[in-house]
């Protein structure tokens, strides 16, 4: 059964490890996965707590399907107090871990404490071991997932580990399993690292009972056929991710060269297409592949075929990656974006946030605010590509100045640089944004400014608000499984409506990471994919435990609300620049130069942004500062919070 | 009935779907250890097999087992084995070439692809059809035609360079990407 899986609690310090049940009135207010962490990390945190003190639990989990037979159920979270942000540090990765996880008998991990020397955690049918790791100390994430294989002599151990990155405290380094997948935002890898912890290694043959199994297998076809009808996703099993970017790049929605521009030129080498030819060429016509149980197969398989790294096999790129290696850096070459690619994969470090950083940095040293002596010497301007692999090595190893200070993340280099620095740095709470441009999509760039984690497109962004789909099919999507009767628009670049489009992509994304299940599954790209009204059925018959829509959503409700405690309780405020729901001036201040005609000249209207963000407060239930009201929290049952029932 | 299981290693994708669907249909749990149909994995270098139970004609289990407990299904040609009679001595695990037969750990018996009586769940489920249920001579028939392809666009190609790859003509003014989308010359009111 499902919900017979355990949850443990680890003291690296002491080595004590605890293993309890997870109650089942626990499951039916946080379901799962990141609800349930979320729960965990406002209970167990300490307020205040170092990020990178023994204090900050590191909280592992696979949500409520996770291994059931329910389609890609892969997704494994990871949250702490984020070393980077200060605030919530979430991620969430995809591969093999969490299923083997939930095989051995686990669904959520806390992790507390600080180990004396590196180790290992080894997760068998029911059992943790803490182990020596001093000889995986210093390996890459792939080195040191086959040597963990050796040797515990399991080829089929799956491990979610750090590389090099979070060994060196990158305060953006990832957590990685497989290849490529991997926690990569708020830095999760470096507090694994603060806590002398390299790999948590898993094994499991225990079954999952499934309630009812013909049901759940009938059902489960029905899905799957639903999902890979979508034509986004037969766009992303062929292309995988970059073809958003290729599409985003046309229209002018691409973030290029630290915000400067909007719109990459003669991207020809790297555009999606062009990529899929070096794949096909390298791998073979059936390059794609996937993550457990999912027919998406977003990924696809490469070689490097030139440079320094010629013959390497790795997975992607991902959008972020071709943003974080072509477009932001405005380098053209497809060497530099799967060399820069395989490069973060090795390292274990936040493609999107490194490349972010760099890019400022470029932008800097053409503004003269870097010279040649931060640099060591090194032209850090933009197109200059063996500079930009130059800055991936130094931020990774912390070698020369600019590398170190780069590595301590976004807002304290722009302490450390000084001069006007921050003003071009294109953060919210302290993490970079993705490489897409929001200037243009008042919705989008709403959800960028109050995502819980930070700036982020996948805790609440309204991506299907692109697409222009008629009023009546937006209000069916929206008004369910709370009614909503106040104005939507089809219209991208008007700010009516958004607010409660971004409210209910919150808690559909929230609902999403509870059940542990990819976001390609709902309603993010593909407008006809699954979301609450769907749910209940899967959940049912794999698990036996009923939810109506309504419950699930209030569920997300209850979790998103929990995560926004804890982000109050370590200090966001709402009109805070480095740890607010605010955008960079540049959002308003500069308009697109690039693009489209509905992009061209667009920028956010301050005055509007505002209405906007008290209107996103007022459906959450939330006071004009963003604080939960008396009355939310006791809807919602967190009055009495924390209550410290797990 | 002639239909077999046959596998296109080349087009799986890894994502172990067939193991998922395959424990609960015969099992009624999730355990990708009580699957029939394994994928065999080489990460580092991106390459899936799924090995099954080809349903041997000259089986080496049921040739191996000492208490003739396996014996083939009238209907479905697939082998069975009959637990009443099997001593769970383990030799058809041992002489197995493709590992098609496991050991359920919990029920201490072995178990093997039963091609879930005529309507195997993995290829139901298979998106890419890295496994099919096929009948031999049309499996035949296509491995010909796709040879015959071959040759027929090596003759083709007869008196030029043969070239494995068509590289498109790729337009690189600035005025066009690459899939004839305009893309709009930089503004001049920029920098």
């Amino acid at each position: 059964m499902a919900l017979d899986r355990k949850i443990a609690y680890i003291d690296l310090t002491t080595g004590k490890i605890e293993i309890k049940p997870i109650p089942l009135d626990v499951r039916k207010k946080f379901i799962g996965g990141r609800g349930l962490d979320a729960y965990l990390l406002y209970n167990h945190a300490p307020k205040g707590c170092d990020p990178l003190g023994p204090d900050n639990p590191l909280l592992i989990s696979g949500g409520i399907l996770t291994a059931t037979c329910a389609s890609a159920t892969a997704r494994t979270h990871i949250m702490a107090k984020s070393p980077l942000t200060g605030l919530l540090g979430s991620c969430n990765m995809g591969g093999f871990f969490a299923p083997e996880m939930a095989w051995a008998g686990f669904h959520h991990l806390v992790i507390k404490g600080k180990a004396e020397k590196p180790v290992y955690l080894w997760i068998h049918n029911g059992e943790i071991e803490i182990r020596d790791a001093s000889g995986l100390w210093g390996k890459s994430s792939t080195d040191t997932q086959w040597a963990i294989r050796k040797e515990l002599g399991d080829e089929d151990i799956k491990s979610a580990v750090i590389g090099q990155a979070g060994e060196n405290l990158v305060r953006y380094a990832c957590v990685m399993t497989g290849i490529k997948n991997s926690g990569g935002r708020t830095g999760m890898g470096c507090v694994m690292g603060s806590k002398n912890l390299k790999a948590v290694a898993a094994r499991g043959t225990m079954d999952i009972k499934i309630a009812h199994p013909i049901d759940a297998l009938e059902h489960n076809k029905k899905f799957i056929d639903q999902i890979t009808s979508a034509k986004v996703n037969k766009t992303q099993g062929t292309l995988g991710t970059p073809f958003i970017w290729g599409a985003t790049n046309c229209w002018g929605g691409v973030r290029t060269r630290n915000f400067q521009y909007n719109q990459m030129e003669y991207a020809d080498e790297i555009e999606p297409e062009a990529i899929d030819d070096i794949a096909t060429e390298t791998i073979g016509p059936h390059h794609m592949t996937g993550c457990f149980g999912c027919q998406v197969h977003c990924r696809a398989q490469y070689k490097i075929q030139t440079g320094l790294y010629a013959g390497r096999y790795d997975e992607g790129p991902e959008y972020t990656s071709l943003g974080a290696f072509g477009g932001e850096p405005d380098c053209k070459k497809a060497e530099t974006v799967l060399t820069g690619n395989h490069l973060v994969n090795q390292y274990g470090v936040d493609n999107l946030e490194i490349g972010s950083m760099i890019s400022w940095a470029m932008e800097l040293y053409e503004l003269g605010i870097l010279t040649n002596k931060e640099t060591d010497g090194l032209e850090l301007r933009f197109g200059n590509d063996e500079a930009l692999l130059e800055m991936v090595h130094r931020i990774c190893n912390r070698t020369g100045w600019l590398g170190n200070v780069l590595a301590d993340g976004g807002i304290p280099a722009s302490e450390q640089i000084g001069k006007n620095s921050f003003d071009y740095l294109i953060q919210v709470k302290g993490m970079n944004n993705l490489h897409s441009d929001e200037r243009a999509t008042p919705g989008l760039a709403l959800n960028v400014a109050t995502a819980s984690r930070g700036s982020d497109h996948l805790r609440s962004r309204s991506a299907i608000d692109l697409y222009h789909l008629p009023e009546n099919v937006l209000r069916k999507i929206y008004s369910s499984p709370v009614p909503y009767d106040g104005p939507l628009s089809s219209e991208h670049t008007e700010y009516i409506g958004k607010p409660w489009q971004v409210f209910w992509q919150e808690n559909c994304y929230m609902a999403v990471d509870c059940l542990g299940i990819c976001k390609y599954h709902t309603v993010f790209l593909g407008a006809t994919l699954p979301n609450f009204e769907d749910w209940p059925k899967v959940i049912y018959y794999n698990t036996g435990l009923g939810f109506t829509p309504k419950e699930i959503w209030d569920v997300a409700e209850r979790c998103n609300n929990i995560e926004r405690l804890f982000n109050l309780r370590e200090g966001l405020t709402r009109n805070d620049l480095k740890k607010g729901d605010t955008l960079n001036h540049r959002y308003f201040d500069e308009p697109c130069r690039r693009g489209a005609p509905d992009v061209i000249g667009a920028r956010i209207d301050r005055e509007k942004f505002k209405v906007m963000l008290d209107e996103f407060y007022e459906h959450h239930g939330w006071d004009k500062n963003g604080v939960p009201t008396p009355d939310t929290l006791e809807r919602l049952g967190l009055d009495k919070e924390p209550t410290h029932l797990l | 009935m002639d239909k077999f299981l046959t596998v296109y290693a080349d087009k799986c994708t890894g994502c172990r779907l067939c193991e998922q669907v395959c424990s609960v249909m015969h099992e009624g749990v999730s355990n990708a250890a009580k699957s029939r149909i394994q994928i065999v994995k080489w990460e580092a270098e991106g390459r899936y097999i799924p090995m099954i139970c080809q349903q041997c004609e000259d089986a080496p289990c049921q040739n191996v087992c000492p208490v003739g407990a396996i014996s083939r299904d009238k209907d479905y040609g697939f082998l069975n084995v009959n637990y009443e009679v099997c001593i769970g001595c383990r030799s058809c695990i041992n002489i197995c070439p493709f590992g098609a037969m496991n050991y359920n750990q919990t029920t201490h018996r072995v178990f093997k692809c039963d091609l879930c009586g005529g309507d195997p769940q993995c290829v139901r489920f298979c998106e890419v059809k890295a496994v099919d249920f096929v009948a031999s001579t049309v499996l035949s028939a296509q491995k010909k035609r796709e040879g015959a392809t071959r040759q027929s666009e090596a003759k083709k190609n007869t008196g030029r360079r043969r070239r494995t790859r068509i590289i498109p003509n790729r337009d690189t003014s600035p005025t066009k990407g690459r899939r004839g989308f305009k893309i709009p010359p930089p503004l001049v009111i920029a920098v």
